[in-house]
């Protein structure tokens, strides 16, 4: 494919000057060609020093989803996809949480514990003692909160690695889940309540989905446009608009297509808007903000971070934090999913999906590399593969096997990666 | 009257554990000046750095700020009295690109989010006045060769308008075409009237940059000298210890190095 693209851009550049009775279109053509072309330098420039991005992701994505499809034609069936997009997202936040942790090179363990504690919190506070449920909810998540913010802490503090804290905090919130929900045992969530609603409630109105995706790829557009505008203003280097058009041009054909297909069984679904603006208001925390540099500086060098006069404690406890407060939302999803919480919840492998999928869609366990739209990719491909074997009828296990094959694949590539970086920054 | 140094210490002292790394160090920066501070592997020249920059506080002594006395128990409060420094490592993060390590823990902002497009446009004007070659600077610090790391970390230590600037071994990494770009910059730095602490073991540059030079031996001060009347002979010779001007050194000090 990229040669293509070359060879098309070399025919261009070939051709002689066009002359001045010559429509605008053969023109325009020249400038995306001529925007590609840049796009493919950029691409094998960044390929040669080991940045990948999320490529590699993309493919395994595709790849996965033909194989499904092969065997199975419902795979890629309106009904399944739309499934799949709400079944990503309580792993998928929790996902999310993980990114934070591991940008600043630490690893939560605890977040499958906090999730059931918030999921259990929740429902003893409005089903056995009829506490309001936006109060409860709000409870619920603070309780998550909390919990990461004292694990933070102590970790900033006491400067043992987040795994070995985190682990303690796997035990003791997961026995402090099992106290509060007592002999009872299992309690069913109110059928049609809030939290219940959160995964199955669909914007049936076509206009809702089709809306989200104008409105992503416009502002996405608006805000690479005015940046474009304010470098040229200030003569400083910046995209060309055919470029910026390219890349919003894909992303909105990408949006559009899910709109479209979301559309066809039920529409647009709370829990992946949910979903899509908390990743996106978390990646412009990540990207744009103090604070976000702050914990990529620390992924960097905690040495470095500490002589810029950061403050390492601040910055670790706000970390977990974050990541305790994605759980307690995450599983408050998963709970709203079976509309019941029970002694097993948050256990099992959703702890290690979680950091799978962080790790699949291509955050670094080494710190300092990733977004929160990696925990997106991840939770897809791992979702896919469940969502694949239930549908083609293959055992549990392996899908254990598939996952832990794709999961060992990304970190051979995450390792890779840094080495070429490496190699790259001594030549 | 004549001026105060723009920094003095007086009798810093630093111990890590049992181990006295520093004693009543006496040592003075004027401002256009550049003072070497020399010594042997462990004779705490890097702490003595860390104690200015607050990255390791004094345990004992004063230092003094244009003449008063002054806290530095953070590095926040070495960057506020205009202390600068470039340490041996560098201390860049390897992720960051150049803008952002440029301006890590002072970033510009515009309505609340970082301004990625002001930060660019001064990291290149500053790196244009600092450097022919200017690096991607949108390429992460890990791609760049050791030259360009050192001139990004000598670019991140100006952009505050320090007054002294504190620089570890800033050539010990570097070829000679880059050894020399690093010292035609302090050399113009001086002329701009900054205070310059120099940590070298080539004593060609020394001598072909500095004004002064302190030498410490064994966490003590051995010596000061003119750079310009002083030989070298008599520089080394205080460096290895053949001339002792330390008359109070105990074997338990020496073991501890």
């Amino acid at each position: 494919m990229v040669k293509g693209m070359h060879n098309m851009a070399d025919k261009t550049q070939a051709e002689p000057t066009a002359p001045d009775a010559e429509t605008r279109q053969p023109h325009r053509g020249r400038a995306v060609a001529r925007a590609v072309e840049d796009g493919v330098t950029h691409f094998r420039h960044r390929l040669s020093a080991g940045e990948l991005g999320s490529l590699p992701v993309v493919l395994v994505l595709a790849a996965v989803w033909i194989i499904f499809q092969s065997l199975n034609e419902n795979f890629l069936s309106p009904r399944n996809l739309s499934n799949l997009s709400v079944d990503i997202v309580g792993t998928g936040l929790i996902a999310v949480g993980i990114v934070f942790v591991l940008l600043i090179g630490e690893l939560d363990l605890s977040v499958g514990s906090i999730s059931g504690l918030a999921a259990a919190v929740f429902a003893v506070l409005n089903v056995n003692n009829g506490v309001p449920e936006w109060l409860a909810l709000i409870i619920a998540v603070l309780a998550g909160t909390a919990a990461g913010t004292v694990q933070g802490y102590s970790c900033a503090k006491t400067r043992v690695p987040a795994f070995v804290v985190t682990l303690a905090g796997l035990l003791t919130w997961n026995g402090i889940m099992l106290y509060i929900l007592g002999t009872s045992g299992t309690v069913n969530l109110d059928e049609n309540g809030l939290v219940a609603k959160l995964t199955s409630y669909y914007f049936t109105n076509d206009g809702a989905a089709y809306g989200l995706a104008a409105v992503g790829a416009g502002t996405v557009f608006l805000v690479s446009y005015q940046d474009m505008r304010r470098r040229e203003a200030a003569g400083m280097p910046h995209r060309s608009l055919q470029g910026i058009a390219v890349r919003t041009g894909v992303l909105a054909v990408i949006a559009f297509v899910t709109a479209f297909v979301l559309n066809r069984f039920q529409g647009l679904p709370l829990a992946l808007l949910i979903f899509l603006v908390v990743v996106a208001g978390l990646d412009i925390v990540l990207r744009r903000t103090h604070y976000g540099r702050q914990v990529y500086a620390l992924g960097g060098s905690v040495e470095a971070a500490r002589r810029a006069s950061l403050s390492v404690t601040r910055v670790q406890t706000a970390v977990l934090a974050v990541s305790g407060t994605m759980a307690a939302v995450g599983g408050l999803f998963l709970a709203s999913r079976i509309t019941s919480v029970s002694q097993g919840s948050g256990s099992g492998v959703l702890l290690l999906n979680a950091i799978a999928a962080a790790v699949i869609g291509g955050t670094s366990l080494f710190g300092g590399r990733g977004t929160t739209w990696s925990a997106v990719l991840g939770i897809l491909i791992i979702q896919s593969i469940a969502s694949g074997m239930a549908i083609t009828d293959t055992p549990t296990a392996v899908q254990f096997i598939i996952t832990g094959g794709v999961l060992f694949a990304a970190v051979l590539i995450d390792s890779l990666s840094r080495r070429s970086q490496e190699a790259h920054g001594r030549a | 009257m004549p001026t105060p140094p723009l920094l003095a210490l007086h009798g810093v002292c630093k111990r890590f554990g049992v181990v006295e790394v520093l004693t009543d160090i006496e040592l003075e920066i004027h401002a256009g000046q550049v003072v070497a501070l020399l010594g042997d592997n462990g004779a705490g020249k890097s702490t003595l750095v860390k104690v200015i920059s607050g990255v390791a506080p004094a345990d004992k002594g004063a230092i003094e700020w244009e003449g008063r006395t002054v806290q530095i128990r953070r590095p926040h409060d070495a960057r506020d009295l205009g202390i600068a420094t470039v340490y041996q490592d560098l201390a860049l993060c390897g992720n960051l690109d150049v803008v952002g390590n440029l301006f890590l823990g002072r970033e510009i902002r515009r309505f609340g989010f970082l301004d990625e497009m002001e930060m660019e446009r001064r990291t290149r004007h500053l790196l244009e006045r600092l450097t022919r070659g200017i690096p991607d600077l949108r390429a992460p610090v890990v791609s760049l060769s050791s030259g360009q790391r050192q001139t990004v970390a000598i670019a991140r230590s100006l952009l505050g308008d320090p007054r002294v600037l504190l620089l570890d071994e800033p050539t010990a990494a570097l070829g000679f075409e880059q050894t020399s770009e690093v010292l035609d910059l302090v050399d113009r730095l001086r002329d701009r009237g900054l205070g310059v602490l120099l940590i070298s073991h080539n004593m060609g540059d020394i001598k072909a940059l500095a004004d002064r030079a302190a030498v410490l031996r064994l966490g003590r001060n051995n010596g000061f000298f003119d750079v310009n009347t002083a030989s070298q002979e008599q520089i080394i010779s205080s460096v290895t210890g053949a001339t002792e001007n330390v008359p109070r050194r105990m074997a338990s000090q020496e073991a501890g190095w």
